[in-house]
């Protein structure tokens, strides 16, 4: 009998080309992190090794006004980004799905919905998030520049073979509480560096009943834990999902024969095991600059002299400072002046259509300016659809073209100095949204909650 | 890139956990096209709202996940520029510590003691050949540290 195999070890024994150098299946590319890696390939006289398993998409740098083409992006430093994508990818024979295309949209969304993201595969990005990607049974992560030129040239990569984790989710979730709930809590009970080092594979009932875009939502913050990727196994809810997909393999049924093979074996050892009760899992809120500080949004605001150490203690006051909060002040009291729904982590269609759903003929409250930026252009189109878009604009929210609009605002869309908002995206770092905003992750529904009300709510006792 | 195998000076100390990319080099700083011009805009909102001094010395120690959150390689590009040869924390995020590695930037794990020691004593010398650092003491005050390094320079990968 062969020795039982995560399926991490699996996938990474399948891709090793000699030790410690893998294979890699399907390079993503943007505009941010690939100009000087393409300029390594040029400068050298290289070619790009597999143009045929590179994409590259135009998404941080975009603005989401519905500006058409590159050439008329206004911000001159963010046209010149986007116009060297297109260069290149023109120059090494890339496919580009930039402004203006029907498929352009986040990497980490297009990825997905392209059927470009099959289970068994390496995947890389020079994005932190490619992790997203390990929803489908992928071994997916970021990348740094240097990295991206040595994958272009190569179509490999040197890679230290990463450990192993699982985490088991005993329980169901509870009814409102969302597969970002999960996530943030597992976050905040592990920690920001509780996963480096490690692989994360998710199981358990919680994670097997959720849908593959909530799934994505899992993977995508494993980076934000420390996590080097995060996996789920595939199931019949993945082969469902990808099915009739673009860029599946032909003979698709084939391909899920050869897929079942990839769940870890009964028997196999991770290097480190965790059970959390899924359905003790509270709808959450962060409430300082890490995603490790998170509470759930029936919660007071933490007093850093409760804290163990005193390194927790300063970093937690400087958080409650920036932050503008006090301590032991309710969740619920906190009044956010802005709402962004978006992001790689939350704006997929079903999470337009959770938040769209929850609005009910209510109205965004007058203290805020809430906005919704689909994840994609296919996205945008099939909320158009939907009438998605109308139920959003009746309620007050402003709909907006595709892009990473306000997860990090390289693009016109920030936070003020100052401005408080509840986001749907996956960091809270000082600055990220704009220099001095303030921003509270949630799900989709309680950002919806939070613009209607004004302030959080339970959307447990909210109908 | 130069070859790596004694960095000595003194040290910046930034006593802080959870120092993330985005604080190492904002966001309005990664729209160039090339590798260069990063130094100057280091810990940009920090330096420039007055919460951080940093002098340009051969290393810096910091607190614990450094480099976690982006994985722009721009950080790294940013500190290398700004005069750092390395960095000593007690642990990294991993994709910063591979960027470091690609940019002859030398990643030196230590305990969260011994960190502070080497901050306290205010110079120190990376043997990385012997996986070393020595903490000298200069003022009286200062205390001295020795200890073994774990650094791992990957000078060799570069395509
Ligand atoms: S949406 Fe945010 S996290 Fe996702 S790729 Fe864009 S900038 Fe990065």
């Amino acid at each position: 009998m062969t020795k039982p195999k995560t399926m991490f070890e699996k996938i990474w024994e399948a891709h090793e080309v000699r030790e410690e150098l893998i294979y890699i299946d399907l390079h993503l590319v943007h505009e941010v992190t690939s100009p000087q890696a393409f300029e390594g390939l040029r400068m050298t006289g290289r070619k790009l090794r597999r143009p045929d398993k590179t994409v590259a998409t135009a998404d941080h740098n975009v603005p989401t006004d519905g500006t058409p083409t590159a050439n008329l992006i206004k911000d001159q430093l963010s046209r010149k980004q986007v116009e060297t994508l297109e260069e290149n990818a023109a120059e090494f024979g890339v496919p580009v799905y930039s402004l203006g295309s029907d498929t352009q949209g986040i990497v980490h969304v297009i990825g997905p919905e392209l059927g470009l993201t099959q289970p068994g595969n390496t995947i890389v990005c020079g994005d932190s998030h490619t992790s997203t990607h390990g929803a489908f049974g992928a071994l997916a992560f970021g990348i740094g520049t240097s990295e991206v030129e040595h994958v272009m040239a190569t179509q490999t990569l040197v890679q230290r073979r990463p450990k192993t984790m699982r985490i088991n989710y005993t329980g169901k979730l509870s009814p409102s509480v969302t597969s970002k709930d999960l996530i943030l809590a597992t976050i905040g009970r592990l920690g920001t560096g509780g996963m480096t080092g490690y692989v994360v594979e998710y199981a358990g009932e919680a994670i097997r009943e959720l849908t593959m875009e909530q799934r994505l939502t899992v993977c995508n913050m494993t980076i934000e834990g420390g996590g080097r990727a995060g996996m789920i196994a595939p199931d019949e809810v993945t082969y469902e999902y990808m099915r009739g997909k673009p860029g599946v393999p032909e003979d698709f049924d084939a391909a899920v024969e050869q897929w079942k093979q990839l769940p870890t074996d009964e028997g196999a050892t991770f290097d480190y095991e965790i059970d959390i009760d899924a359905s003790a899992v509270s709808p959450m809120v962060t409430w300082g600059t890490t995603p490790g500080m998170v509470i759930e949004v029936t919660d007071r605001v933490p007093d850093p002299a409760d804290l163990p150490t005193a390194g927790e203690r300063e970093s937690a006051e400087r958080a409650l400072q920036y932050m503008g909060l006090e301590a032991g002040t309710p969740m619920e009291d906190v009044k956010p002046e802005r709402v962004f729904i978006g992001s790689c982590t939350n704006s997929r269609i079903s999470d337009l259509r959770e938040a769209a759903g929850a609005i009910k003929g209510r109205k965004v409250a007058d203290t805020i300016r809430a906005m919704v930026v689909p994840g994609s252009a296919l996205v945008k189109a099939q909320a158009e659809e939907e009438g998605l878009d109308q139920l959003f604009e009746e309620a007050g929210f402003e709909w907006r073209g595709a892009g990473c609009s306000m997860c990090l605002g390289m693009n016109p869309d920030t936070l003020f100095e100052g401005e408080r908002c509840a986001s749907t995206s996956n960091r809270n770092f000082e600055g990220r949204q704009g220099k001095g905003g303030r921003t509270h992750l949630v799900s989709p529904t309680m950002a919806t909650a939070a613009a209607i009300e004004g302030h959080f709510v339970d959307i447990r006792n909210w109908s | 890139m130069e070859p790596i195998n004694i960095i000595e000076g003194e040290v910046s100390f930034l006593d802080r956990s959870d120092v993330d990319t985005d604080q190492i080099i904002p966001k309005q700083f990664l729209k160039r096209v090339e590798r260069t011009g990063f130094g100057e805009f280091l810990f940009y909102d920090w330096i420039r709202d007055g919460e951080i001094v940093l002098h340009p010395h051969p290393i810096l120690v910091s607190g614990h996940n450094f480099g976690s959150g982006s994985s722009r390689e721009h950080a790294v590009w940013a500190l290398h520029q700004f005069g750092f040869k390395a960095v000593i924390a007690p642990s990294y995020s991993d994709i910063f510590y591979s960027n470091c590695t690609k940019n002859g930037f030398l990643p030196v794990v230590l305990e969260s003691d011994e960190c502070q020691a080497i901050a306290a004593a205010g110079e120190c010398r990376i043997d990385l050949e012997n996986q070393v650092v020595t903490g000298e003491a200069k003022a009286p005050s200062r205390s001295t540290v020795r200890s073994n390094a774990a650094c791992w320079a990957d000078l060799t990968t570069s395509p």
